[in-house]
């Protein structure tokens, strides 16, 4: 592909809501929430927007999911859905009218309400002739981590080890955060001994359901200093789909996740990044449970294969370290309103790059990676979205 | 010469020790344990496995029907036979039927296979018999029940027991039944059913057949006649009649490790009498049930050529003996549960069954004529049919290839205890097969310790999920056990 999105289109407005299990709050509300902290940021109103795009899984239909709530007034709306995705599927479509000219400034929201189902975990998702085996998303994912186990040796209890230190360090982080859904300290031993959902995976190895949404306001990298001195530039965008061979040969190992190693390349390759692990400053992950945090750092190449227990060990992905993941508590613990996760990573790295991110601020971050990926390990579609100054 | 081809059975793998019914509800154990069909498993599905026994080493193509006999079948209103000629992957231009409503339906099944092929109008006939009938609980008929199926290949070709003689009697006498609303089974008193039924009837029946053949009672290496409710009736007809104890298909050893399986009880004794018969052997055989069919069978040469099958007395040692009596009440849908506060499970969608029945029912995936991958799809988003390769893209370019009856080999599992299943947690492989291709399966009869990367699995065929009257049904693998 010819064509880059890199430094074409800013952002000059996020918005966020607090996310958890926010039983007051409808769909529409959290969206006018959200919106309205990006319309304040950026210093707009709903008048300068030219288009829009929202991002929903579940909770929403139509264009007038978003223009409905905001009484848009007769702009071009668009729903998109791109599983877990979606949020950063919205931005896509956003940046890509900016990057074509057709439109100046646009509106990106995701969001989701996902508590009003009167149980935990998400909507059935089963194929049409309902023969699909009998497992929820922590099955697929735990499986992947009885096989990366399996694959590096690692006993129940080595492995289990090193998952809980990913969850440990995201509600360490969490705990500086006054949106996350879970603020709580935890225990290695508190998380190894939670529970079991899907064997080997407990309870602390799942990220929250929670209700959300989040907004963001592009506009052409050329009038951005217009609104705002201190723009974000987006990097890279990129989106890589799975034919889901891996569930029917064997090429697939089912330790990795291909479309996030492929998706990286492609990104690093639009963002002009050689060195991921040294140009990084800091990383979102979609840390759906703990052991897709764990192979998404050896897909992102933040880590060699087979080696992230290591750097987990050393803190490398802790707030002290070298390349922070998670600084808002990922997934984990500020929670995953599904169609709003991808465009909340990305506000917490614009919080951090404008130095706005308070107790939990990294060290002058230039470059920060936001990774979504919905459905199965085997089955996914991953979007890599990469940001700067 | 027209009879058995072949022979199979099938005893689920549960077993239930009775003095659990004593622990939940007082009173009185019978001596000895169950067979209790999991949750997943019915009259079909274990009429299958009986049938997947049988036709080891055959080729299922080259029969010309398929007869389902069951007192417990999914339906009053669609036919099970032609589901599981699919799931056995038979020819389309067969006979189907199902026999049903009386204990003898299996016996009356094999009469009619034996006609059918005796007139021409077949070569050869498969003859399924399960049952999985509910006492209702706390009283003695739920001790006294068991679940397990029989089949039998009914030919004119490599013969290993020749059916000889046939003989019927009809007889109206509601013993045990059920009406058009009961779920369980309803039964007069035992005494008169006793004098007046079976006591009566087993002999008219026996003795209209050694007339009719000319045939005198210590002529018979096994007489093989199925035991009424009191277990205790069947020796002394057989005393009354004048066959020696020894001649006798001793039905105590089933009652006490599997209990009475209905229509499928004098079928499976058949089919372990078949077991231990040597050429020449002469069987009468009975089945009783609202009148009775008999047949007079010999064996022949052909029965030591037969290759080795998975047994009724292999069945009878492969299995699990569990104590929780909650769960019969669980599995047979017996008390209301608490709904899992997980989303509903979709309705089914009748349309998408049928679209993808070879696939679904007879586990037909695609080889690839460019890369020669094997692949299956059960069924993912938007899937199946296969119509581009999963390895190489080629498209359209594909020879079909069948999953059925092969091992498999589990490379990942999980035990998920979020899935709402009748006997938590999930468990679910992804398996590669013996001879290329992978795929997730739901693992069934399993203990969840037992599984580790490279357990050894195979195919078994059950029922999903029940749905304003619709069963839908697919393959799961179990552990290999046999």
């Amino acid at each position: 592909m010819a064509g880059s999105i890199k430094d074409r289109v800013a952002i000059i407005g996020m918005g966020c809501t607090r996310f958890g299990e926010l039983w007051d709050k409808g769909p529409g509300e959290l969206v006018i929430d959200a919106v309205t902290e990006a319309y304040q940021d950026a210093g707009v109103t709903s008048k300068d927007i030219e288009a829009a795009w929202v991002g929903t899984l579940f909770s929403g239909m139509g264009g007038r999911s978003l223009s409905e709530p905001l009484k848009l007034q007769y702009i071009p709306v668009t729903r998109v859905e791109n599983a877990c995705g979606s949020g950063h599927e919205s931005m896509r479509g956003a940046a890509y009218a900016i990057a074509a000219g057709i439109c100046d400034i646009a509106l990106a929201v995701g969001f989701e309400k996902l508590k009003d189902e009167g149980g935990s975990g998400l909507p059935g998702m089963e194929n049409r002739s309902n023969t699909h085996y009998q497992s929820t998303p922590p099955g697929m994912f735990a499986m992947m981590a009885t096989n990366y186990f399996h694959r590096y040796g690692l006993s129940p209890e080595a492995g289990k080890t090193m998952l809980a230190r990913i969850s440990v360090k995201s509600h360490k982080n969490a705990l500086l955060n006054p949106k996350a859904h879970f603020r709580r300290e935890l225990t290695i031993e508190q998380v190894m001994n939670a529970p079991i959902i899907a064997w080997p995976l407990g309870l602390f190895d799942c990220c929250g359901v929670s209700d959300g949404a989040a907004a963001a306001i592009l506009a052409r990298a050329d009038i951005a200093k217009k609104f705002r001195p201190d723009p974000v530039y987006i990097k890279a965008l990129q989106i890589c789909a799975s034919p889901t061979s891996g569930r029917m040969t064997s090429d697939y190992d089912f330790t990795h996740v291909e479309e996030a190693y492929r998706g990286g390349i492609a990104a690093y390759k639009e963002a002009g990044i050689k060195e991921p692990r040294k140009e990084i400053s800091m990383a979102e992950v979609h840390d759906c449970f703990s052991i897709t945090e764990a192979v998404t750092m050896e897909d992102l190449q933040f880590s060699k294969r087979g080696n992230v227990k290591e750097d987990i060990e050393a803190g490398f992905f802790e707030m002290t370290g070298a390349l922070p993941v998670q600084p808002d508590g990922g997934l984990k613990c500020f929670g995953h309103p599904v169609g709003a996760s991808g465009i909340r990573m990305v506000y917490e790295l614009y919080l951090q790059l404008l130095g706005r991110a308070g107790k939990r601020q990294i060290k002058n971050p230039k470059l920060g990676l936001a990774h979504n990926m919905g459905n199965e390990p085997y089955a996914p579609v991953v979007s890599i979205c990469i940001v700067g100054l | 010469m027209v009879g058995i081809e072949s022979f199979g059975a099938y005893i689920p793998w549960h077993r239930l020790d009775r003095q659990q019914f004593l622990k939940a509800w007082g009173g009185f154990a019978i001596p000895g344990e169950r067979s209790v069909a999991y949750y997943d498993e019915d009259s079909v599905t274990m009429a299958v496995e009986a049938s997947m026994n049988c036709l080891k080493d055959f080729d299922a193509q080259k029969i010309d029907g398929l007869y389902f006999a069951t007192t417990s079948a999914p339906y009053k209103e669609k036919q099970s036979a032609a589901t599981m000629a699919l799931a056995l992957n038979m020819r389309s231009d067969i006979r189907t039927a199902d026999f049903t409503t009386s204990l003898r339906c299996g016996s009356t099944a094999m009469l009619m296979a034996y006609d059918t092929i005796k007139a021409g109008s077949a070569r050869s006939i498969l003859v399924a018999v399960a049952d999985c009938r509910i006492g209702a609980p706390s009283g003695m008929t739920e001790q006294s029940l068991g679940d397990g199926g029989a089949a039998f290949l009914v030919g004119n070709r490599d013969v290993v027991a020749e059916i000889l003689y046939t003989y019927s009697v009809s007889d109206d006498l509601v013993a045990t039944w059920r009406g058009e609303n009961d779920v369980f089974l309803r039964g007069w008193e035992e005494r008169m059913v006793m004098d007046e039924g079976y006591s009566k009837i087993v002999p008219i029946a026996i003795n209209g057949i050694l007339k009719k053949s000319g045939m005198k009672k210590e002529d018979f290496t096994k007489v093989v006649f199925d035991p009424p409710g009191d277990a205790r009736r069947h020796g002394k007809v057989a005393t009354e009649i004048g066959f020696k104890p020894a001649q006798l298909q001793d039905p105590l050893s089933l009652f006490m490790n599997m209990g009475m399986t209905g229509s499928a009880m004098a079928p499976q004794m058949l089919s372990a009498a078949l077991e231990t018969t040597k050429p020449g052997d002469k069987i009468l055989y009975c089945g009783y049930g609202n009148g009775a069919d008999a047949m007079i069978l010999q064996v022949t040469d052909a029965i030591t050529k037969l290759p080795e099958r998975r047994s009724l007395s292999k069945h009878l040692s492969v299995k699990k003996s569990y104590d929780n009596y909650e769960s019969l009440l669980k599995w047979r849908d017996i008390v209301p549960l608490e709904a899992a506060r997980r989303p509903d499970k979709q309705h089914i969608r009748m349309a998408a069954t049928w679209r993808d029945r070879k696939v679904l029912l007879g586990l037909w995936g695609v080889k690839c004529r460019k890369c020669g991958q094997p692949q299956y799809d059960n069924g993912a988003m938007s899937t199946p049919p296969i119509r581009v390769c999963a390895k190489c893209q080629s498209q359209d370019d594909f020879d079909d290839y069948c999953f059925a009856g092969k091992m498999a080999t589990v490379s990942s599992y999980t035990h998920d205890q979020l899935a709402p299943v009748l006997d938590p947690p999930a468990s679910v492989v992804l398996v590669e097969f013996q001879g290329g291709g992978r795929a997730f399966f739901d693992l069934t009869d399993r203990d969840p310790a037992e599984i580790k990367v490279g357990t050894k699995v195979e195919l078994t065929f059950r029922k999903l999920q029940l749905d304003r009257g619709l069963t839908n049904y697919f393959w799961k693998v179990r552990p290999a056990r046999f």
